[in-house]
């Protein structure tokens, strides 16, 4: 066991973990936030996406020492308070979550495009998530979404 | 779920200090890490179980995209001339995604950007550096699978095994060079900057792989690559193509890269093709200034480098992909990429 110390969604969080771990199983087993997800945890999937410095990257083949010292918002730390992430209001009002595996990680890659984009054309929205398998939906849906999500941010 | 092996965790500040943290260890036993997108998922699959990693994301040195003023014409020859003449030099740890995006790098060297910017998908182009991407281990249908995998078949030559289940009788690893920046860098007459123990050396982008799958750098274990210089010159154009089952994620099943130099009437002063994703290096197509040099890059001389890429280049069954449809799609994606010159 070592001592890793992360900035989680703006907490300073200190945890144990084998030097081995990856950000993923850290946040997951570490620091009991689950909502990350591992899919097939070998950076295929998107699954476990997570905003580090502001861009989204792969939890599950990113060693946790790598997150040392920078910023990382998963899903839990969308939401302002109990208000919820214009993102996550749009997923849930378009249904553009099925089984919600792959949800977590897509409303990832979507706020992190949001937050340096704030008008993407339906082109640019679609490269964002490149990276996020979704069995369910056929991805139309999870557009709309982050459209109508943009829209109201002001884009 | 697949765990990563146990190993002990180094963050060097400088070239340095990684080059004698690798070589302070047993031959192997000690990996350079970057963005980690090759490695990671390889030592969860147990194709490398090294017992210390070396992180050069703390090393500043490694870092930057600047032009450099060169004297000379900016040859794409190397040597002194192309060392010396005016070039971008890009950090080996500069991110896919910053490659793609630099303004430097798509207006000098549009094939480069555009292949960064095709590496994978976002997150991985977010996380995925330039230099992991030219030292890129080859992948191959029966290498990138799980330990459980690789025991069931009976493992082959590349790791554990004494077969290759490409060629069934090959006793010469056939993995494919799968990785999109080095074709346009070999195109570009790029030099790349290795450093080790014993001081850094240059080795020009072309002379940098070699034919064995099972190692396809001259990179030696303890080397770093720290940093990329590409020669820029006016009237150079250069494009990219890439062939792929979906348009994001997958490596190519082909790829390639095309740098023409123009001179101001349009006439062919110089013209580079190269192919990926068939074997375990890049190849340079032979033959194209004889036929492209000194007139202009019409759809005659299109069709007819098209056809000579075709003769040159024979698929396997490295990649699980129909080798016959991968061929005749190489003409295709060749005179794609040489419309986009002209």
């Amino acid at each position: 066991m070592e001592i890793v110390r992360l900035r989680v969604n703006g907490d300073e969080r200190v945890c144990g973990v084998p030097a081995h771990y990856t950000l993923l199983e850290t946040l997951r087993y570490g620091l009991g936030l689950t909502g990350s997800k591992q899919g097939c945890d070998k950076g295929d999937c998107g699954a476990c996406t997570v905003i580090v410095d502001g861009r989204a990257i792969l939890s599950c083949i990113t060693p946790v020492w790598e997150a040392e010292g920078r910023q990382v918002r998963t899903v839990e730390g969308l939401a302002d308070g109990t208000e919820t992430h214009p993102v996550q209001d749009e997923f849930d009002l378009n249904g553009a979550a099925q089984c919600g595996f792959c949800t977590p990680g897509i409303l990832c890659s979507s706020v992190a495009l949001l937050d340096r984009n704030r008008s993407p054309s339906r082109e640019e929205i679609r490269t964002a998530l490149a990276g996020n398998l979704c069995r369910c939906t056929g991805y139309e849906k999870i557009y709309d979404a982050v459209e109508a999500a943009a829209a109201r941010l002001g884009g | 779920m697949l765990r990563l092996p146990a190993f002990r965790y180094h963050r060097p500040r400088t070239i340095d200090e990684a080059v004698s943290l690798l070589a302070r260890f047993d031959d192997g036993d000690a990996m350079p890490v970057a963005g980690g997108t090759d490695l990671m998922p390889n030592m969860k699959h147990r194709l490398f179980t090294p017992g210390h990693v070396v992180s050069l994301n703390g090393i500043a040195a490694m870092r930057g995209i600047v032009a450099v003023n060169g004297t000379g014409p900016g040859s794409r020859n190397g040597g002194a001339h192309g060392g010396e003449g005016p070039r971008l030099r890009i950090g080996a740890l500069q991110s896919l995604a910053d490659v793609s995006g630099h303004p430097l790098v798509r207006r000098h060297c549009a094939g480069l950007a555009e292949a960064a910017g095709l590496v994978a998908g976002p997150q991985l182009r977010n996380m995925g550096t330039i230099g992991g991407n030219v030292c890129l281990d080859t992948r191959c249908t029966y290498y990138n699978q799980t330990e459980f995998w690789r025991d069931a078949l009976g493992y082959c030559l590349k790791k554990d095994g004494t077969v290759c289940h490409v060629t069934r009788v090959g006793r010469k690893c056939v993995a494919a060079h799968s990785a999109d920046t080095p074709p346009n860098l070999i195109a570009l007459g790029a030099t790349l900057t290795l450093a080790g123990p014993g001081g850094t050396r240059e080795i020009p982008a072309a002379d940098f792989f070699v034919t064995d799958g099972i190692r396809n750098t001259r990179r030696a274990k303890d080397e770093i690559l720290t940093e990329i210089a590409v020669p820029v010159a006016e009237g150079r154009r250069s494009a990219y193509r890439k062939l792929r089952q979906r348009h994001s994620i997958d490596f190519p099943l082909l790829s390639v890269a095309v740098t023409g130099d123009f001179a101001e009437d349009g006439t062919v002063t110089g013209l580079t093709g190269v192919v990926s994703a068939l074997g375990a290096r890049p190849r340079v197509l032979a033959g194209w200034d004889a036929i492209a040099v000194g007139g202009r890059l019409g759809t005659d001389v299109i069709e007819a480098l098209g056809e000579r890429a075709r003769a040159q280049c024979r698929p396997l069954e490295n990649i699980i992909v129909d080798p016959e449809w991968r061929r005749a799609m190489v003409p295709v994606y060749v005179k794609r990429a040489l419309r986009a010159l002209a």
